[in-house]
């Protein structure tokens, strides 16, 4: 199963060494990344496999919020079906 | 594949512009549930209820996080109740007193289906479950009910639009101290759908499946956020990108509404397309007809904004989904939106436009506190006109109306939540009471006669 993981905030030092390896401790797998600035933001989308994960996909939505707020991004773990309903004929 | 674009704009309609799942509702038959004794069937209504929507909280809990949208309302709808209490019809209190428990057991905010259908005629029993409706109101919390007074097909029941006026300032009275707020779970229909997911009105039609998952996708603040950077565009831009928006926002419906069936074990019923506004800045229908152009809403031209609105809601939605029910059209509820409220507060907004404004959306007269000295025969009066746009048009119209205890025009009922504050409305002074107590059937309009 695919999840789209978005983390979107003010640019800083290690925000995707941080972000990749609170996924990694939890056996996400990350398929792809496409990151760019826009104007001061960071805006990430990766796109990961959370077949091996450790926590369930609820579970990981929660503890990434929550660990984006720590350290002032704002990070969603969505199941990648809502974006392919909602923005494919 | 979607692109980062697609991706942040997902983001935004949720944190910004209110997109959410306004409700998943849970169709339950209570057929099976009709015992020897009221006593009996109380015990296995609530025991049905419980067990067939145990998860639901669990699992559009779930469900909310995993997509990353959230469901606002869980809820629960039955059999008709009339139907289940028919035997021991003057016992009906008790299948309510039941349904209520078994609401604040699953952890629902509201039930709905104590209702009967009496768009033809009122059987003995009928006419007995109606006359429960206010005490059963005044002394359950979660508990909604509706009655259809007329269709298309069958007419208007006369004798039933004035036995509701009635039951009306009933129901407001006996909850005088909350601001009649019984009548906020109260909605009186004409042609009523089967499949309705949204609340007050909400119950589980006889020709549903046996557990049925009904979902009602919303989203005011993000048509108007759509149509907010077209100032310069025509209306037929206009409509194409609400077109446009309604799809995404049903999509994400329709993909909620299988997986909840999926994990409830239910069958997958519909997607409401309806646009539910919240008392919320920025979740408001009023606001997006504003934005077309109107200075307030319920001045002229509203009509045809709204007509305008309501169809490309539905063609945006039709295209999204192959099974859309339901209501499925913008909603108009005065209290619960906090344009209609401030336009109903400057008084541009009266409820002879907002009668306009039902001929041409879903639903009808919602949420509307008027005086609470107008007579019973003017509440009927005003359901009966309702009735009869619902009638001709064939479509569904409803009269969700508070003759707020105590409180004359200019004042305000404040219900809290999503139910929002309600302006106290003028209504006309002249009697309809003579036309009222004439009684009878309204005879169906001869376009009925399609066979």
């Amino acid at each position: 199963m695919r999840a789209v993981v978005t983390v979107v905030g003010k640019d800083k030092t290690g925000i995707i060494a941080k972000v990749s390896g609170f996924l990694a401790e939890r056996k996400v797998n990350i398929l792809d990344i496409s990151q760019t600035i826009l104007e001061e933001y960071f805006a990430m989308i990766m796109i990961v496999d959370i077949s091996d994960s450790s926590v369930s996909l609820a579970r990981l939505a929660e503890e990434c919020a929550e660990m984006g707020g720590k350290i002032g991004m704002s990070i969603h773990v969505q199941h990648e079906e809502i974006f392919n309903a909602m923005h494919s004929v | 594949m979607f692109n980062t674009n697609e991706v942040l704009e997902t983001i935004d309609m949720v944190e910004r512009e209110h997109l959410d799942i306004r409700t998943v509702t849970m169709g339950i038959s209570l057929m099976p549930c009709i015992g020897a004794t009221a006593e009996a069937t109380a015990k296995k209504v609530y025991d049905a209820v419980c067990k067939k929507a145990e998860k639901i909280v669990k699992v559009t809990q779930d469900l909310s996080l995993e997509y990353g949208i959230p469901i606002v309302n869980k809820r629960v709808s039955i059999t008709p109740a009339s139907l289940i209490c028919a035997p021991f019809a003057e016992k009906s209190h008790l299948i309510g007193k039941a349904l209520d428990d078994a609401a604040k057991a699953v952890g629902i905010d509201f039930l709905g289906g104590y209702t009967a259908l009496v768009h033809k005629g009122m059987a003995d029993y009928e006419r007995t479950f109606i006359n429960s409706i206010p005490e059963v109101l005044a002394s359950t919390e979660r508990l909604c009910s509706s009655v259809n007074i007329g269709s298309s097909k069958s007419g208007i029941n006369m004798d039933a639009v004035k036995l509701m006026g009635e039951i009306v300032k009933k129901t407001a009275e006996m909850t005088a101290k909350n601001g009649g707020f019984g009548c906020a779970k109260l909605v009186v229909f004409c042609n009523a759908v089967e499949d309705n997911p949204f609340m007050a009105g909400a119950f589980h039609g006889v020709g549903e499946s046996g557990t049925v998952i009904n979902v009602g996708v919303s989203g005011p603040g993000v048509v108007q956020h759509a149509i907010d950077g077209m100032p310069q565009a025509d209306l037929t831009e206009l409509a194409e990108t609400i077109k446009r928006t309604a799809f995404k926002i049903t999509r994400a419906g329709q993909l909620i509404a299988r997986e909840a069936a999926k994990r409830l074990n239910a069958e997958f019923g519909i997607v409401d397309l309806s646009l539910a506004p919240t008392p919320a800045r920025g979740d408001s229908v009023a606001a997006i007809l504003e934005q077309m152009g109107l200075e307030s809403v319920g001045t002229h031209g509203t009509t045809a904004c709204l007509a305008m609105l309501n169809d490309a809601v539905k063609k945006g939605g039709v295209m999204a989904s192959s099974r859309v029910g339901g209501l499925s059209g913008a909603f108009i509820p005065v209290s619960e939106d906090i344009g209609m409220i401030e336009a109903a507060e400057r008084g541009s907004l009266c409820i002879d436009k907002l009668e306009a404004m039902t001929a041409v959306c879903s639903v009808g007269l919602d949420m509307i506190a008027v005086p609470g000295d107008t007579p019973a025969t003017t509440i009927s009066a005003i359901i009966a006109d309702e009735a009869a746009i619902g009638m001709i048009n064939n479509k569904t119209t409803a009269v969700r109306i508070i003759p707020a205890p105590n409180k004359k025009v200019g004042d305000e009922v404040n219900f809290g939540g999503l139910l929002g504050r309600a302006p106290v409305m003028p209504v006309h002074g002249e009697s309809a009471e003579k036309f009222i107590s004439r009684g009878g059937l309204i005879p169906a309009p001869i376009h009925s006669n399609k066979n």
